[in-house]
């Protein structure tokens, strides 16, 4: 080999080169760090909280054996109810964009706002639901929750529900439209239905990303310290409880928080583990 | 086709196929316009928010005029409020999470694309992923109980001593160690907006074409060098973007600020160990207990500053983001 001419020139850009990568190396194992550190938390003191008592009585005053049954649920109901109504919605507003506003300034727009949406603060969803319905009717409500957590859902599916449908090749809705399809029918039929693992991939991420949203819920269903399913009342949700309980000095709150916090980390690893799962087996 | 000799008029009209074409049209047009509305929604949404809170928040508006901005005092029971604090404390603690966070997700960014052998991307990518997917208020839980005891045991004291005393920065971390405050809260945002920050760089990383990458390895750079000569200015518009998508989730986080900050709603000094309050979290802890209706549009007004800021910050995110995917499309 020819000898280098400058040979600290060498060391330097090799040892510039091994401290980046070990500063990189570091970065990961930071990042893994405190995943690592949460679940153990969450796990750990997550399970010695859970008991039968857990899942069929109410949440207690301090002080008093109790469960979280009338959370959990609430929150399985509003979370359904959110779904039910944000996934249409999401879908038909996706096939829009995919299908009939691929260029033009409307398209463009929408998917736009529908980004900014995406990302926009969680309990400013909540405000708007309090000032255009709670404000209205006067009181907290089940419904004013529904709606809320709705409204996150939808910026979801549409992104999705978009991309899904862009991937699906031109020669499929070709070939439906040379078979004398019409377009509806070629999109309900052939795109969407090509597409359908991405959408429900979505719609699994939709539902874990407000299965754990506590701010929209503050102001809008409130909480309830018993068993309640009337949806025009307040209602008892997993993360609001969660949030009274682990603030305050209680024990017995305390303990109860924490299998809180197991129970919706468990649902919402489960839901995206399964999403990517399915995804990735429906796709190949 | 019987029906069409039998009639007199022009054959074509009264086709079974031209009738189903033709309600097909129709059907088209409906499927159009249904979608269409559907997809008007999410924009008549992000105007109803922007209506709505305005029309909340007009009574704090019309009362306190522009000074609600500049004023530090939050003095419910005097029924005068200013947005000053908890304006200040969202920007700081975002800050503080920003600049823990950046460094940090590059890194990340770097070790998936370039460092990380095949079979090691997928897991540790899904990893990172999971970790965005945490619920906030499992963080802030965490952060009160399980991170603050910890932090101002072991960490705060050292970090007083050693950057506390240096000149002007040293403000930023002397006072007593109490764990809640400032410094905390941007930790646990920072640790929260990781992994959007590195998932957004190592997509932008991706993106650079192979080429560009192959003919500067070829020329006996560096992997580092790669990055920072080559990929780095390639994408450069992505990164901040990611970067904006980072601050638009910190500035609006609630949960785990709320759980850390301590919400204290009067300035005290500089430091970042003494607590504060951020928009979002007196939003949680005040508006359900807000008396009075000027208290409450006053907090109205606090949630409108907030969704303007995020809302210029996110679009910015998005803007930057769609120069990289258009110049990359032309270029790949």
């Amino acid at each position: 080999m020819k000898p280098v001419a400058y040979p600290w020139l060498v060391w330097r850009r090799r040892l510039l080169n091994y401290t980046a990568t070990g500063l990189s190396l570091l970065a990961m194992a930071f990042g893994l760090f405190w995943l690592l550190w949460i679940l153990w938390t969450t796990f750990s003191l997550g399970v010695s909280g859970l008991s039968f008592a857990l899942f069929t009585q109410m949440t207690p005053p301090p002080g008093v054996e109790g469960g979280l049954a009338n959370a959990i649920v609430g929150s399985l109901l509003m979370v359904g109810l959110a779904t039910l109504i944000g996934t249409p919605i999401g879908i038909f507003s996706g096939i829009y964009l995919a299908e009939y506003a691929q260029r033009g300034w409307l398209g463009e727009v929408i998917r736009f706002m529908n980004d900014v949406l995406l990302s926009a603060p969680s309990i400013i969803i909540g405000l708007f639901i309090y000032t255009v319905y709670v404000m209205y009717r006067g009181h907290f409500s089940g419904w004013a929750g529904v709606f809320a957590l709705a409204l996150i859902v939808i910026p979801v599916v549409v992104r999705t529900a978009e991309n899904m449908l862009r991937l699906v090749p031109a020669s499929l809705r070709e070939a439906a439209f040379a078979l004398g399809a019409p377009r509806w029918h070629m999109i309900l039929n052939v795109t969407l239905r090509a597409s359908m693992a991405g959408v429900v991939t979505g719609v699994l991420l939709a539902i874990a990303r407000i299965a754990g949203e506590t701010a929209p819920l503050l102001f809008t269903a409130l909480s309830n310290q018993y068993w309640s399913t009337d949806l025009d009342k307040p209602m008892a949700s997993l993360p609001v409880v969660i949030f009274k309980y682990a603030m305050s000095p209680f024990e017995d709150w305390s303990r109860l928080a924490w299998a809180g916090v197991f129970l919706i980390v468990v649902m919402v690893l489960a839901l995206n583990i399964a999403a990517r799962v399915f995804f990735r087996r429906k796709t190949g | 086709m019987p029906k069409s000799i039998a009639s007199p008029s022009p054959p074509l009209p009264q086709s079974p196929v031209t009738r189903a074409r033709r309600r097909s049209a129709w059907g088209d047009m409906l499927f159009h316009r249904v979608t269409q509305g559907f997809a008007l929604l999410t924009l008549l949404l992000l105007s109803g928010i922007i209506v709505s809170l305005v029309w909340g928040a007009w009574p704090s508006i019309q009362h306190f005029g522009f000074s609600f901005l500049w004023r530090a005092e939050w003095n419910p029971p005097m029924e005068r409020f200013g947005a000053l604090i908890p304006v200040y404390g969202t920007l700081i603690t975002s800050a503080v999470a920003l600049v823990i966070a950046v460094p940090v997700s590059f890194g990340i960014a770097f070790f998936l694309t370039e460092l990380a052998p095949g079979w090691l991307k997928r897991p540790l990518g899904v990893a990172v992923e999971l970790l965005a997917g945490i619920p906030s208020i499992v963080y802030g839980m965490w952060g009160l109980l399980v991170f603050v005891p910890i932090f101002s045991e072991y960490f705060q004291p050292v970090l007083a001593r050693t950057l506390g005393t240096l000149p002007v920065i040293g403000e930023l971390f002397s006072g007593a160690p109490i764990g809640i405050g400032i410094l905390s809260a941007g930790i646990v945002l920072a640790i929260m907006i990781i992994p959007f920050i590195a998932s957004v760089m190592r997509d932008v990383f991706e993106i650079t074409p192979a080429i560009l990458k192959e003919s500067s390895y070829a020329l006996g750079s560096t992997r580092w060098e790669v990055v920072w000569n080559v990929v780095l200015p390639y994408t450069r518009v992505g990164v901040v973007g990611g970067i904006m998508l980072g601050l638009g989730r910190a500035l609006g986080e609630t949960m785990a600020v709320t759980f850390l900050i301590g919400n204290i709603n009067s300035f005290q000094g500089f430091s970042l160990f003494l607590p504060g309050n951020s928009i979002a979290s007196a939003l949680a802890n005040e508006f359900t207990e807000a008396s009075g209706e000027l208290y409450t549009s006053a907090l109205i007004e606090l949630g409108l500053i907030l969704f303007l800021l995020t809302f210029i910050v996110l679009s910015l995110s998005k803007l930057l983001l769609m120069r990289l995917a258009k110049s990359g499309g032309t270029q790949a």
